[in-house]
């Protein structure tokens, strides 16, 4: 661990550093016991930000501290969510795709490749609006990671590609190890180190998806993520009355940590080609 | 005869993209348990109270004809292809009835396409000069300041640096109007300039995003060039350092970011939605929205079809000029 800080790139440790912030404000501080501030009325209306509630409280008497923990809480859920399941489908298919070639290859190809060029944003627009109503948090992840799988697949084929020419996988072929034997114990590893970067990146995308799909008006109603807390506050005109905190505070929090994800996976790739290198 | 074939299957995969997308949107709203017409027959209820059971009938009857919900699925998804894609008709719009989706979406589609598409090759032209200099030199102070700044922007979402923008300046600085407005009367000249202040904050947010990328990634590129022997060996000649990253550097990393840039395009469609959305710019986004707020699903179902035709016909006419660009393809 120090040895991998000591070699560790300018823009790795800070993009460390500010994920592990929000990862400590979403899943340590979001457990300390706290009034649920879903519910209006809780507290005085805006009220300025004071020691009892540090970020002040909304026109509906919310607390904006506490909204914003849970706020992240979910949204770094779903993106996690949906990068999971993304980047295991991705895996799968990019190492199936790689590995038979041929007819197979082809197929999952051009399925894979349409899904990379293919618009997200207005499929997902319209699958959340036929949702809509009805429509949960699971089911939303399960929606987001439908657009999650295809960049990872192709990236893990054109890395099975060349790994599968490679001599330890031929000595192990010669070995007579099984298929599934040379996959798990030897490309498994080589993929997981890629996938590191794409998982990030998929959790990036999910979480902007949802902002997305929220200032529509289209994430579910109940769901306190990022992008609802954004939307919820220009719904009640939080810009117009000059409630900065309400606004601003979630608004600075996602440009934090898209930039926090983006420093780490940038920096991750840096670090993963250095390490190649020598 | 090479040639002819890499055309050839430029087009195949270009059909093939649509046709699968096309499929994709045909298939997945008929998975949903929710059925548009039950629930438009609820909303004409709530408006309009109860409707005796056959007045209900006839309505869920014409109500399945519009949504093209008739027949077998077969054909549906026949009628849907034959007529939604070749000929653009998606049956009437549900609220501007009985005006033809199709219609209105042409008359929005221009708007968009003008505000990304100048965005979008600006950003590519803006960015890859930038990055290009970071890259070259990238030792140099100023290098870091613009990658730095490059990268606080290019992550953020869309929609995000919008309402940043609308915020900072039509908001608080006043500088330009809140919502877009666009006066189509009073002349050319009264046009062109709402138009003007319509469109500016919506591309400039575009704008940023994309240079952003187009700086960071033009700067690694670049900056993997400048270290090739070829370049060495330029430097070792004596040749001018503006002819080397002209002539040498420029000309060899370019021809990645030719590629990127029809990869990006679904991207930067995506983030034009978004834009129009926060700016109410009269363009495809703001009409999405609009039909997503009035369950308009003729509507919606059309700017989809409409977006991902585009989409992939631009992909193709970057992947098509690049063999024009690049003298070594070899077309594979």
């Amino acid at each position: 661990m120090k040895k991998f800080w000591k070699n560790a790139n300018g823009r790795l440790k800070a993009g460390m550093i500010i994920t592990l912030i929000f990862l400590i404000i979403g899943f340590v501080v979001f457990y300390i016991p706290h009034t649920d501030p879903f519910f209006n009325n809780t507290y005085p209306r805006k009220l300025a930000p004071s020691w009892e509630h540090p970020l002040g409280t909304t026109s509906l008497g919310q607390d904006i501290f506490w909204l914003l923990v849970e706020a992240i809480h979910n949204s770094l859920s779903i993106g996690l969510i949906v990068a999971t399941i993304g980047t295991v489908a991705g895996v799968l298919v990019g190492l199936v795709a790689g590995f038979s070639g041929g007819l197979t290859d082809r197929i999952l190809m051009v399925i894979t490749d349409t899904f990379v060029v293919i618009p997200s944003l207005p499929i997902l627009v319209l699958m959340t609006a036929l949702m809509r109503g009805s429509s949960t948090v699971i089911l939303l992840a399960l929606v987001l990671a439908m657009f999650a799988w295809a960049w990872p697949s192709r990236q893990i084929r054109s890395m099975a590609l060349s790994i599968k020419e490679r001599d330890f996988i031929q000595t192990a072929w010669f070995s007579g190890e099984g298929t599934m034997q040379v996959v798990v114990t030897e490309i498994l590893p080589y993929a997981l180190t890629w996938s590191l970067s794409n998982f990030m990146n998929a959790t990036l995308n999910a979480i902007a998806s949802e902002s997305s799909l929220a200032v529509l008006g289209l994430s579910p109603g109940n769901l306190l993520s990022l992008g609802n807390m954004i939307q919820w506050a220009r719904d009640r005109n939080a810009i117009f009355a000059g409630q900065w905190f309400w606004i601003g505070s979630p608004i600075v929090a996602t440009v934090l940590l898209f930039i926090g994800l983006f420093l780490l996976i940038t920096g991750y790739n840096d670090y993963l080609q250095m390490k190649r290198g020598r | 005869m090479k040639f002819r074939k890499y055309f050839g299957l430029r087009l195949v995969t270009w059909a093939l993209t649509i046709l699968i997308g096309v499929t994709f949107i045909f298939f997945i709203p008929r998975m949903f348990p929710t059925d548009p017409v039950e629930n438009m027959i609820g909303q004409i209820q709530s408006r309009s109270g109860q409707m005796d059971p056959q007045e209900m009938a006839a309505l869920r009857k014409s109500l399945r004809v519009q949504f093209g919900l008739e027949g077998s699925l077969w054909e549906q998804y026949l009628a849907y292809l034959w007529r939604g894609l070749l000929h653009f008709d998606f049956g009437p719009s549900l609220v501007s009835f009985p005006t033809p989706a199709g219609e209105i979406i042409a008359t929005y589609l221009p708007y968009t396409l003008f505000l990304s598409l100048i965005s979008t090759l600006l950003a590519w032209i803006i960015g890859n000069a930038i990055g290009l200099l970071a890259g070259f030199r990238k030792n140099k102070r100023s290098s870091k300041i613009l990658e730095g700044i490059a990268i606080c922007i290019y992550p953020v979402p869309y929609f995000l640096v919008a309402l940043i923008l609308q915020i900072v300046f039509a908001y608080l600085l006043g500088w330009f109007p809140l919502q877009s407005n666009i006066n189509a009367m009073g002349g050319t000249a009264a046009y062109l300039r709402s138009l003007f202040r319509a469109s500016f904050l919506p591309a400039l947010s575009q704008l940023l995003v994309g240079t952003g990328w187009w700086i960071i990634s033009m700067k690694s590129l670049s900056a993997a060039t400048a270290e090739e022997d070829f370049v060495q060996y330029a430097r070792f000649r004596g040749l001018a350092e503006r002819r080397i990253g002209a002539s040498y550097v420029m000309r060899n990393s370019i021809l990645t970011q030719i590629t990127a840039l029809a990869m990006s395009l679904g991207g930067a469609f995506n983030g034009a939605i978004m834009t129009e959305i926060i700016f109410s710019y009269p363009g495809v986004g703001a009409l999405i929205q609009k039909a997503i707020l009035q369950s308009d699903y003729n509507m919606i179902l059309g700017c989809i079809t409409i977006s991902i035709v585009a989409i992939s016909t631009a992909t193709l006419i970057a992947d098509l000029i690049y063999p024009f660009i690049d003298p070594r393809i070899r077309y594979s």
